[in-house]
């Protein structure tokens, strides 16, 4: 199972002439789940959207043979903006309304809900939502930007189980942005510490030190000090 | 053939088109930006009375140029789209009227369906199908930029192609448009009937169907009204586009 599916080195990304990322080298091998941390700012989102190919890039991105990516963006705030039901957003990425369906129900939700109007659901249904959306294009690996990390409407089963189930159930690898440190002992194999440079990576029990902390958001802190001060 | 007849055709057809367009304007936040295009038609309209050929063939290459310079702005200066669209549109409307024949004027702004010929008639109907065929394959993948470029990339969409081929079409419809209702008022064909439908749509089909129902009725009571009071045409459309609108608003949950 040590199969490597995404090898990434020397990665330097640029967002209007500024370094974002910059020399980033990290693998991924199947089954992994992978966190990625960091201050706001540090370049988590950026850093997803350069792994999708919507990002142009210095170094280099190996994707292995065949891999198939569902990216699960962080929120979508004009889709408020438009009249559209939860079956046409679906239909968006994939016609097949039986498996559709099927995907639906094994996210917890009941058929008739497919008619809701997109704008109408809380953020947790709506990440669900979104979840069923990348499902559908049959994903080896999920990119998923901050999850919701409340409980949902059906008050048993958090964004978290419901990723931990799907992947037993679908074989899946996830790479995942997050703040929070709870989830990350609790439900990833790996952790990459962004902030502009790589400052760490390894297991979480080996990565989260309070040094390591300190070095990863303490900086940004004092940072935000100096610019009240001044 | 009866000229009101003609005007009627006409109408119904680019008036259906065009809210059905305004549908998907609306997804991309972009119905005003129609406005500023329809009024660089302004100085295409003018050349066009002042020699005599066809007021949407005129019309044409200025919005074209239009949409060019609003792009080209925005990539090199970063400014908003509507600062850089209100640039390109003033500066439109000052140009028409420095050669525009006063005489001519009103017609440049609200139109003038009784100048239609057959032969409009004919191109006017075929440009308006190609179109609708068009946007309706258009349509899903559009939806889906307008909702975030980001996942239509990671869906591996050409955005950039989209993009094109739906400004080339909204220049289309509001060339087309200008000649109808001129080039001040082109902008309500687009964008009134897609927010009357918003206040009445719970999906996107609705949405869609419903921005051509109220473009075609605009403009066939629009012509009807015409026919019967002797009024403008231009105008009386756009008012009936507006009363479908404050009526939508009671259904509006």
């Amino acid at each position: 199972m040590e199969e490597i599916i995404l090898k990434v080195e020397n990665l330097s990304v640029e967002l209007d002439g500024k370094e974002v990322i910059k020399n980033l080298s990290f693998e991924v091998k199947r089954g992994d789940i992978l966190t990625i941390l960091g201050p706001n700012g540090a370049g988590k989102t950026t850093l997803l959207k350069t792994l999708l190919g919507i990002l142009p890039y210095k170094g280099k991105i190996e994707w292995k043979e065949g891999i198939k990516t569902g990216y699960v963006p962080q929120r979508l705030p004009f889709i408020k903006d438009i009249p559209i039901s939860i079956l046409e957003f679906l239909k968006l990425k994939n016609g097949d309304i039986k498996k559709i369906k099927e995907i639906l129900n094994s996210i917890g939700f009941e058929e008739d809900f497919l008619e809701k109007e997109m704008g109408e659901l809380s953020s947790g249904q709506f990440q669900r939502i979104l979840i069923a959306w990348v499902l559908l294009g049959d994903p080896d690996i999920l990119l998923f930007d901050e999850p919701t990390s409340g409980i949902d409407i059906l008050g048993k089963e958090t964004i978290y189980q419901l990723l931990e189930r799907l992947k037993k159930e679908k074989n899946l690898t996830i790479l995942l942005v997050t703040h929070d440190l709870s989830v990350i002992y609790k439900f990833s194999n790996y952790v990459l510490c962004l902030n502009k440079c790589p400052i760490c990576q390894g297991s979480p029990k080996e990565i989260l030190t309070k040094e390591a902390l300190q070095k990863l958001y303490g900086e940004e802190i004092k940072f935000y000090e100096h610019h009240k001060h001044e | 053939m009866d000229q009101f007849l003609l005007s009627l055709i006409a109408g119904i057809f680019i008036g259906g088109v065009a809210g059905y367009l305004g549908t998907l304007m609306f997804s991309k936040r972009m119905s005003l930006v129609a406005d500023p295009l329809s009024h660089l038609t302004l100085p295409g309209i003018a050349l066009a009375l002042l020699y005599g050929f066809d007021v949407s063939l005129g019309a044409f290459p200025f919005v074209i140029l239009g949409i060019i310079l609003i792009w080209f702005f925005e990539k090199k200066t970063k400014l908003p789209m509507e600062a850089l669209t209100a640039i390109v549109f003033v500066a439109g409307v000052a140009i028409s009227f420095l050669f525009l024949p006063i005489e001519e004027a009103e017609t440049a702004l609200v139109g003038d369906i009784t100048k239609i010929t057959l032969r409009d008639v004919i191109i006017n109907v075929v440009l308006c199908l190609l179109i609708f065929f068009t946007v309706k394959k258009i349509y899903p993948k559009m939806v889906l930029i307008n909702i975030s470029e980001d996942l239509a990339k990671a869906e591996k969409i050409n955005v950039e192609k989209y993009n094109f081929i739906y400004l080339l079409i909204v220049a289309i419809i509001v060339s087309l448009g200008a000649k109808m209702v001129g080039g001040l008022l082109t902008t309500a064909l687009i964008a009134i009937p897609s927010a009357t439908s918003r206040n009445v749509s719970k999906s996107l089909s609705q949405f869609s169907l419903f921005g051509l129902l109220f473009g075609v009725l605009s403009t066939l009571l629009g012509i009807l009204l015409f026919k019967i009071t002797g009024l403008p045409a231009g105008p009386l459309i756009v008012i009936v586009a507006t009363l479908f609108f404050l009526i939508s608003i009671i259904f509006k949950n």
